[in-house]
């Protein structure tokens, strides 16, 4: 069994993702909505938890992996504390997001989809999240960053670093 | 109840809201509740006003005086200024980029003179989170209308002869579509709202169900009682955390109401809505790719016809609306169809929201009559171009349409004009470009966009877009041939001919439209080498900062093809037509002097 089950609050959190399935009105088509409280507990969809959903909800395993494949939204991968999502929509790509993009990537040493060494960021880039008002934007985990300039990038991670009190 | 003189109403959209007008709604309330106001002044959360560039964003009535950029900083005076003592704080109003006088009152502003607000009506008026408000405003008259004085046929010939329009890009008749799902027998039908807001730059869809969620549950409801259905569902992104939650709110508020649930008005119509997520999918916007993501599968498109009307969600008829169509119903309801009609062109009614993002002044929402040209929605209500810069392109409909010049910026806007000139109205993604943007970088953009988007299933979009992506990297990095061109024109041709469904057949627009409109910028990558606008950095050449040199002549000695010409002492100059970028005077300047590319 992958680390998630290992994972102190594991029971917890599959009791919780058992009582949203019962929940459901009808299994297969509850696939979506399952995964997407599956990662919301987990923070990700390793193989296992795949399988996992796959026999509460009757359906082929191969049907929930073609599904966690087929969307964006997904992640197979564990990510770090700090999700870095890098907007890049036409309107951040036209003010400049690129070289958003390289400073953070230089300055954490990882590369797009990565996650650092110690496990607090991944780098991520994300389709348009709608806040074009503010491009270029970058949003880790809930918090918005608008207008956001290559300058600002060590002082945002530094910002990140100082709530985990690292 | 006591009476309340002022309201404060402070900008709920996801733009305000990251730069922390949440906090300054609490901080409102408990300042004012230190002073003693709590009873006679009230706080309000709304939604999207629209001037997105210009937030966080204030309006206190009924003085309608509008505050623009405000901070947390600023609460204190508003409280003691202009809500004490009555005096407007004149440095937090929006000053008119041309003539930098301060207007207080927002129907003064060039961003909102030559706007017609329908679909946004309510955005920024009301409490998104209160239905009572919505109510105030006339919200759900258009149901009772419909569900006590009219038959289904009569809704349906309203809104056929209103001539209203698709709003998520197709630009199908909305009345023909639910007379199609009304009339195949079945003992069940569905109203799907599709909220999937794919496009690149669009965030109006959002924004309407940020601020103005009844509007589109009063019009599903309409829908479902139009065609048949007791059923309807919003596919929604998962990206859009605060209108889900805000949709959850109205759902509920609207069930105790009783306006949505069993026999609503006593009419015996029943309806009820659940929501579903999307995950990230932009084919889901394609209407069959999206009821096979509502019934829990990959999002792939099907072949056309059986079109949803006939056979769609659980192989019943179905119809499929967006958000902004959906919020255009009640209005249509209430006012008629000839007042929606006598709105915008010959073919193309009413109204259209368009998301202005981009090299412009003024970011933001805006909702104008169709038939307004792109030049009125630049300059007049967009303020015109970023730091004075000379403007290029617009790019509308996103990666499925093209960009328009300044040759066609008189061009009033509607879904046929839109077409003739190569491009599409899309969902209204309005991306401003100027002349620091690279016309084939933007045509690699999109195209990297749509391969990486393409769900696979059929060969021209799956292959092509991605072969189409490669040629475009070959010539942004100075490596592409004039044979590319031909390629990329024939296989664009095949594509649009071939895809299954609409995200293939409209994927080769950005290039095929910049090919054609800034055929000299593929030329200049090809035969120069160069990029014009050098913002491609394969060909950008090193240059020397003037005020760093002193010119030591370090540079120009080592230089292999001696293109750096000056005197020494003076300032050094590096002859980009010659320079073959290898980077020896970046490496010998120990100024600082030469800027690498």
């Amino acid at each position: 069994m992958s680390e998630v089950f290992e994972f102190d609050k594991a029971t917890e959190k599959l009791k919780l993702l058992d009582a949203f399935i019962e929940t459901q009105p009808t299994k297969e088509e509850a696939v979506i909505s399952v995964l997407h409280k599956a990662q919301s507990l987990f923070g990700y969809l390793p193989p296992d938890l795949q399988l996992y959903v796959a026999r509460k909800l009757d359906v082929p395993a191969a049907k929930v992996y073609g599904v966690v494949s087929f969307y964006s939204f997904f992640s197979e991968e564990k990510r770090g504390d700090f999700t870095i999502n890098i907007c890049m929509g036409t309107a951040c790509f036209v003010k400049g997001i690129d070289k958003v993009m390289s400073e953070f990537s230089n300055q954490l040493g990882i590369k797009n989809k990565e996650t650092t060494a110690d496990g607090l960021f991944t780098l991520n880039d994300v389709r348009c999240i709608g806040a074009c008002g503010l491009a270029p934007v970058v949003m880790i985990n809930d918090k918005v960053y608008g207008h956001v300039k290559a300058e600002d990038v060590g002082q945002i991670i530094m910002d990140c670093k100082e709530q985990k009190g690292v | 109840m006591a009476t309340q003189r002022t309201h404060i109403m402070v900008c709920g959209g996801t733009g305000c809201v990251s730069s922390g007008s949440l906090d300054m709604v609490d901080s409102f309330k408990a300042k004012l509740t230190e002073k003693g106001y709590q009873d006679e002044i009230t706080v309000i959360k709304t939604g999207c006003f629209g001037f997105c560039g210009q937030g966080p964003i204030i309006k206190i009535h009924p003085d309608n005086v509008f505050y623009v950029q405000v901070g947390l900083n600023d609460i204190d005076e508003i409280i003691d200024e202009h809500i004490i003592k009555g005096r407007t704080v004149s440095r937090l109003l929006y000053k008119e980029p041309e003539t930098h006088r301060p207007l207080p009152k927002h129907e003064d502003m060039s961003f909102y003179k030559k706007q017609y607000r329908i679909a946004l009506r309510n955005c920024g008026l009301i409490n998104p989170e209160d239905i009572n408000e919505y109510i105030a405003f006339g919200g759900y008259e258009a149901l009772g209308m419909a569900l006590t004085e009219y038959t289904p046929e009569k809704v349906i010939d309203i809104v056929k002869a209103s001539g209203l329009r698709g709003r998520g890009g197709g630009g199908f008749s909305t009345g023909l579509k639910w007379e199609y799902t009304r009339k195949p027998a079945s003992d069940q039908k569905y109203v799907i709202c599709n909220a999937d807001e794919g496009d690149p730059g669009a965030f109006m869809d959002r924004s309407i169900l940020e601020g103005d969620p009844h509007s589109v549950i009063e019009a599903m409801t309409i829908a479902g009682y139009a065609i048949g259905a007791s059923v309807g569902v919003v596919y929604i992104r998962a990206e859009y955390p605060l209108a889900i939650k805000r949709l959850e709110v109205a759902l509920d508020q609207a069930r105790e109401f009783g306006l949505l649930g069993k026999n609503i008005f006593e009419s015996g119509f029943s309806f009820d809505i659940i929501i579903k997520l999307g995950a990230g999918a932009f084919v889901c916007g394609e209407e069959t790719a999206l009821i096979h993501s509502v019934e829990g599968s990959r999002g792939e498109p099907t072949k056309k016809p059986p079109f949803p009307s006939i056979e769609g969600y659980h192989k019943k008829p179905t119809s499929v609306n967006n958000v902004e169509t959906l919020a255009n119903i009640p209005p249509i309801i209430t006012k008629g169809a000839e007042w929606f009609h006598a709105i915008g062109t010959e073919k193309s009614k009413g109204t259209k929201v368009f998301a202005l993002a981009g090299k412009i002044n003024n970011v933001g929402l805006v909702e104008v009559p169709m038939g307004t040209t792109l030049r009125e929605i630049i300059y007049d209500i967009g303020g015109g171009i970023i730091g004075g810069k000379a403007f290029k392109a617009v790019q509308t409909g996103g990666p499925s349409g093209g960009v328009i010049t300044t040759a066609d910026l008189d061009t009033p806007i509607d879904y046929e004009s839109l077409r003739a000139i190569g491009s599409m109205m899309g969902s209204g993604g309005m991306i401003v470009m100027d002349e620091d943007d690279c016309m084939v970088n933007i045509a690699k953009f999109y195209l990297d966009f749509t391969q990486d988007e393409s769900c696979g299933k059929c060969t021209p979009c799956r292959l092509g877009t991605k072969r189409m992506f490669e040629m475009l990297e070959k010539i942004t990095e100075g490596k592409g041939t004039m044979e590319d061109i031909e390629k990329l024109r024939s296989l664009g041709h095949a594509i649009k001919d071939s895809a299954l469904c609409g995200l293939g057949q409209t994927a080769p627009n950005p290039v095929l439209s910049t090919l054609d409109y800034f055929y000299d910028e593929y030329l200049a990558h090809i035969v120069d080498k160069k990029c014009p606008a050098g913002a491609c950095k394969a060909l950008a050449k090193y240059k020397i900062d003037p005020v760093k040199c002193i010119g030591c002549s370090a540079c120009a000695r080592v230089c292999p093809v001696s293109c750096i010409d000056g005197k020494p002492k003076g300032k050094y100059v590096i002859n980009e037509d010659e320079c073959i970028s290898c980077g020896a005077c970046f490496t010998a300047c120990r100024f600082d002097a030469v800027i690498k590319p």
